[in-house]
This record gives C-alpha cells, structure tokens and sequence, in this order.
C-alpha cells in the first residue's frame, strides 16, 4: 500500500500534531518502577508506520509491561507515551477512546468474554463504538471472523469450546474488529505447534500488507522474528535496542549475541533461510 | 441520478463517501463510488446501497471504484456485498478501477468466503420452547442419575478405605472440620439465637390471646429441637462449605490437579471428597446440637423479657415439654443432611470443565441444589417420623 492511501484510511479525530510523522507510537524517557525495583530506565521507543515490530528481551524485563504502559493500562513513573500523534496522558477521556478505537490488542490467551459466543466478542467493539444496523455488524463480525482464519461455524461457539489456537484467531477477529491502525500482540504463538504457530504468524503478515496495519508484537518466538519481524526491539539493560535482524545479529552484547546465535536462533534463522 | 455525498463536503481531507448511478441509455448502468469508504461512513453507506435497485432484468452494471480515495474491511465488504447482491439478481456486473493498494483488502474479504450472509436458523417461539423444556427435563434426569453414580462411587471408596483404614487423610479431615464446623460457630450461633428471639416473640404474641404465654416454651422447644436447630445448621454449611468445596475442587479442575491427581495413581474421590464428607458428617451433628441450644438460648432470653418468664421455670417448663425423641428427630437427620450437601459440592466440583466461568456457575448451582435437597429430605423425614409415631 502506497503511504498516502494508509494516511487517508483514517485522519486522525483532530488535526494530527507535528510529530506523528511516519511513528505511529513514540516512547520517550519511560521510566518504570515497582517499589525499589527498577523495570525501565529512560527506555525510548519509535514505532514505524506499517512495519511489524518484535519486542523480545528476557524474563522479567518488562515486555509485557511495556506493552500495557503503550496501551495506558499501566502508568509509567516518568516518561510519554504518545500513540498517533497523541500524549496519551494529556487526551481527555473521549479522545482516548477514539485512539483506543483506531488500536487493536490480542492478549495472550485471547481473553475472550467467556460468557459471549465469539461472534458476540467481535460484535463488542463494533456496538460500542459505530452506529452500524445490527444486521450489517453480524455480517461484519462474520467477515472478520473468517478473515482470522476461523471456520463460519466458530461464530457460535462459546470460548470454552475453542482450541487454544481458535481461541487466539478469535481474539485476532475481536482486535481487528474496529479496523485499527496498530494491532498489538502479546505472545500471538505461544502455545501453539510450529505449524500452527507458521500458520498465524503468515496470518498476521497477510492481514498486515492487505489492511495496512502497524503491528508491534511481544513474542519469544524465533521463527516469528525472523520470518514477520521488520525490525526488533531488544528490552535489555532497562533499555530498548532496534534494528533489523541483520543490525541485531552483528550486535556485541552479550545477552543479543546468545539470543540469535543460540543454538534455537541458529536453526530459526537456517530455517528461513 | 445526481451525486449523493454524504456528510459534509469541503473539507480538505479526503472526502465523504459518496455513490452515485449513471446510465447511458443502451441498458447499461454504471454505479460509481468514491471517497472514503471506512467504517464510519458504513451506517448510511449501508442504507444507500440497499436502495440501489436497479430496474430492467439483465442489465450490465459496471462498478466503477476509481474513485475511491480509502477503503477498509467494512468498505471493501459493503462493496463485495453489493456486487454479490446485484449477481444474484441476474445482472451482469463488472467491477472496475480497484486500486492495486485496495486489491488486497478485497481479496482479504472475499477469501473469507463469507461475503454472502447466511441467514441464522430461526426458530418458532414454541418450539423452541418446548425443545429446551424438554432438553433440561432431560439434563435434569441425567443429573439425577449422575449424583446417584457419583454416590455409587463414594461408596465404592469408603469400601476400600474400611479394607484399609490407613488410607484416610486424618490431616485433611481435622483440617476440614475446623474449616466447615468450627469457623462456622459464630456466625451459625448468631443466627440461631436470633431466629430463637424471632419466633419467642411471635409465639407469645399469638399465645397471649388465650393467656398460655408459657406454653412459648413448649412451642420453642419443639420447633428448634425437631426442625429448626438442624434446618439453619444445614443452610449454613450448605452456603458456606458446600459452596468452597465446589469452588476448592473446581479450581483444582481448572489447574490441572485433578488430572494431575488421576495421573499419580490416586483416586479424586478418596483424596479430595471423602475427606471433606466425612468432615461434615462429623461436623454436621455439634452443629445441629450448638444450633438448638443457641435457638433456645435465644428463645429463653427473649422469653424472660417480654414475659418475665425466668430462666428456672424456663428449663422446667422445656423439661416437661419436650422429650428425648423430639431432639433425637432432629439429631439424626444431620447426618444425612451433611452427605447431601457434601456429595454436591464435591460432585458439582468435580464437574468443572475448563473454564474458570463455569466454577462460578457450578458454585451456584450446588448451593441451590443442595438447599433444595436438604429441605426436600426434610419433609421425607417428616412423612417417615410420623408414619413411625415419633
């Protein structure tokens, strides 16, 4: 997609500041603290538009909490979050929600309303936020939910009746609902086989070059990153490294260096190529 | 036809969609759109195309999206959908200037293969009401049955624990009895107390009338000794221990362990339900019994405050009135009370799948079906006590 049609898809709600430029997401200065314990110091991070970024960085790092601090879930001690332009914590309430409306998130294991078929799942955000008659968000809801890759059937279906795979193509088909910008995912193949986990990641490519999207992924996943990844954000020493798996590879860290020429990132990277 | 734009125009982002028909006269049409064509134009998008009929039967149609500025799923779905539409009515259509950076998205929503709207399988009021009538009568039996194997299956485990006694978890039996029957005394005690003020004072308001106030004594003695002593025991324990064995098992299910448990070569039945129905049935009968002297407690106090009848002619009175039957009535049936409520917590526990919503359900469910079997054996019990003269 040529870059003036991704600008077009959606103007911003307001005029969009100076700063969105080609980020979608600017850290700046992120600073995270839990009691005594310091998680990020000073971390800043540039997202790209319409690139698939992968956070990796080892346990107890602070992937996930970066990714709920983006997300304003949490709050950081210091630093900005601006998403589309936005600081995230000077918007009023109802222009967060418009920003959140133009994100999209699958968490881990989908989380999925239990107490809702999948199809009603999609059809939340949908309600909530668009006037669509109800006919036309069924059918919506319908598309999506084939365009995660999920039979028509699964629509009917209560979470507790999916497979841990269907349940994330579920969650993917509730992110995408809302046709956002950026999708974030935590983990999207932990927990499947390799050919499932192929299988979603080739998903996630073709879904982001057809939609358009931004995607800024948390994963531990080898062969996701070195088969969707753009670029790679590297949480390590309180702070964010990015480069191309190329730039990575070359990197002297010592922790970096383990991690792609490991013995797993030696077999994902001969796998790809 | 003229241009229909919606929303407002002039503005410098890109505009409004917009739709419009145009026919050249020789029995072909030509639908253009354009603008931007996302979810948020959707609403009225959707109104106007379901209004697009075009008349003459076999006319050629021409889509033309050359100018179509953006475009999103709910777009590119609109659009499909209108194309699919106007196929199905016998036209020839032709869709025309697709954007090679929208391409994508169209292949995206049409290899969904959901772009023709099923229609949901609707159902007469009726039947459908006679048909999910039918399916819980039927779950309804299953369930019985079930509970009735489920009970087999206990037996079948305190067989083998009688063979070899050494079996049992005496720690997780103390463990239980403290947690269902000695945590349960304040709040048992309280309520006993009260429900004994409660019908004291009622009693004597009644009994005044004919100037029998002492017979309050006789009144609450036999009511608490025969029925109610045992009756809130059980309502309690059902609500605060059948309710947590459910909940204690069914996240032990969701986690795993029981599957785990099953693995190691140990029995679910003897680990993680005998123990907690032999805790009850232990415990079950000091409640019932702290239950009724808390009830008469409550109902002596009260006694010697409306009626100054004084704790000396209160216990003579009771002693006259009630005998050891009435309290051995209500004695024995604790017991039985307590396997009820037990073998439903556990069982319900045991039947959690997966999810953690349906150990909230389950929880519920064993609350109520225990309450309801308690009170139903009850009356068995009164329809046998009197069948027997007790």
């Amino acid at each position: 997609m040529a870059p003036d049609d991704q600008t077009a898809r959606h103007p911003a709600p307001d005029a969009p500041s100076s700063s969105e430029g080609d980020f979608v997401i600017r850290v700046r200065g992120l600073v995270t603290r839990f009691g005594p314990q310091v998680l990020h110091d000073g971390l800043d991070l540039d997202v790209r538009r319409g690139e698939v970024l992968g956070i990796v960085g080892g346990s107890g790092t602070g992937k996930s909490v970066l990714l709920k601090e983006i997300l304003g879930l949490i709050h950081p001690a210091a630093g900005r979050v601006e998403m589309l332009g936005h600081d995230m914590e000077r918007l009023s309430d109802s222009e967060r929600i418009s920003v959140q409306a133009r994100t999209g998130v699958l968490f881990q294991d989908g989380a999925l309303f239990s107490s809702m078929t999948v199809a009603e799942n999609v059809m939340v955000p949908l309600k909530e936020h668009t006037d669509l008659p109800p006919q036309l968000t069924s059918e919506i809801a319908r598309v999506k939910i084939g365009m995660a890759g999920l039979p028509p059937n699964a629509g009917r279906k209560y979470p507790s009746e999916l497979s841990g795979g269907m349940r994330k193509r579920a969650g993917l088909a509730r992110a995408l609902a809302l046709d956002p910008d950026i999708l974030f995912l935590d983990e999207p193949t932990a927990g499947l086989d390799p050919i499932g986990a192929a299988a979603f990641d080739q998903l996630i490519r073709n879904l982001q070059r057809s939609l358009g999207l931004t995607v800024c992924m948390v994963t531990h996943d080898l062969d996701s990153l070195t088969s969707i990844c753009d670029r790679i954000a590297v949480l390590i020493d309180k702070k964010i490294r990015v480069g191309t798996l190329a730039e990575l590879l070359d990197d002297p860290h010592p922790w970096i260096h383990e991690y792609f020429h490991g013995p797993r990132g030696r077999a994902a990277r001969r796998a790809e190529s | 036809m003229g241009r229909v734009v919606l929303g407002e125009a002039g503005r410098m982002e890109p505009q409004e969609a917009w739709v419009e028909t145009d026919s050249d006269g020789a029995g072909a049409l030509a639908v253009v759109a354009g603008g931007r064509w996302d979810l948020r134009g959707a609403p009225r998008l959707c109104d106007r195309l379901e209004a697009l009929r075009p008349d003459g039967a076999a006319a050629a149609i021409r889509i033309d999206l050359s100018k179509v500025d953006a475009l999103d799923t709910v777009g590119a779905y609109l659009l499909a959908r209108l194309a699919d539409r106007l196929k199905a009515e016998g036209h020839a259509v032709d869709v025309t200037g697709v954007r090679p950076a929208h391409a994508a998205l169209f292949d995206a929503v049409r290899g969904t293969g959901c772009a023709v709207p099923v229609e949901p399988e609707r159902q007469h009021l009726i039947t459908a009401m006679v048909e999910r009538t039918g399916r819980a009568t039927v779950a309804m039996g299953h369930g019985a049955l079930e509970l009735v194997n489920f009970l087999g299956l206990m037996t079948v485990a305190v067989a083998r624990l009688v063979l070899h006694p050494g079996r049992l978890r005496a720690k997780s039996v103390m463990f239980h009895i403290e947690q269902t029957g000695l945590n349960a005394l304040p709040i048992l005690g309280l309520l006993s107390f009260l429900i004994g003020v409660v019908l004291a004072f009622q009693g004597a308001d009644q009994l005044r009338r004919f100037g029998a106030e002492l017979f309050v004594v006789n009144l609450l003695g036999v009511s608490i000794l025969r029925e109610i002593g045992i009756l809130i025991a059980a309502i309690i324990v059902a609500g605060r221990s059948g309710s947590a064995f459910t909940a204690q098992i069914g996240t032990m299910k969701v986690n795993q362990e029981v599957d785990a448990i099953r693995t190691l070569g140990l029995d679910p039945v003897e680990l993680l339900v005998l123990p907690r129905a032999l805790a009850l049935i232990i415990s079950m009968p000091l409640l019932a019994f702290y239950s009724n002297i808390m009830g008469l407690f409550g109902g002596a106090v009260m006694s010697w405050a409306v009626l100054d009848i004084s704790f000396g002619q209160f216990i003579r009175q009771l002693h006259g009135a009630v005998t050891i039957n009435h309290f051995v009535v209500g004695m024995v049936k604790a017991p039985v009370f307590a396997l009820v409520i037990a073998m439903v917590g556990c069982y319900e526990g045991l039947k959690v799948s997966g999810s953690a919503e349906s150990v909230g359900r389950l929880t519920t469910k064993a609350v109520v079906e225990s309450i309801f079997l308690v009170i139903v054996m009850d009356a068995l019990f009164s329809v046998a006590f009197s069948f027997f003269g007790l």
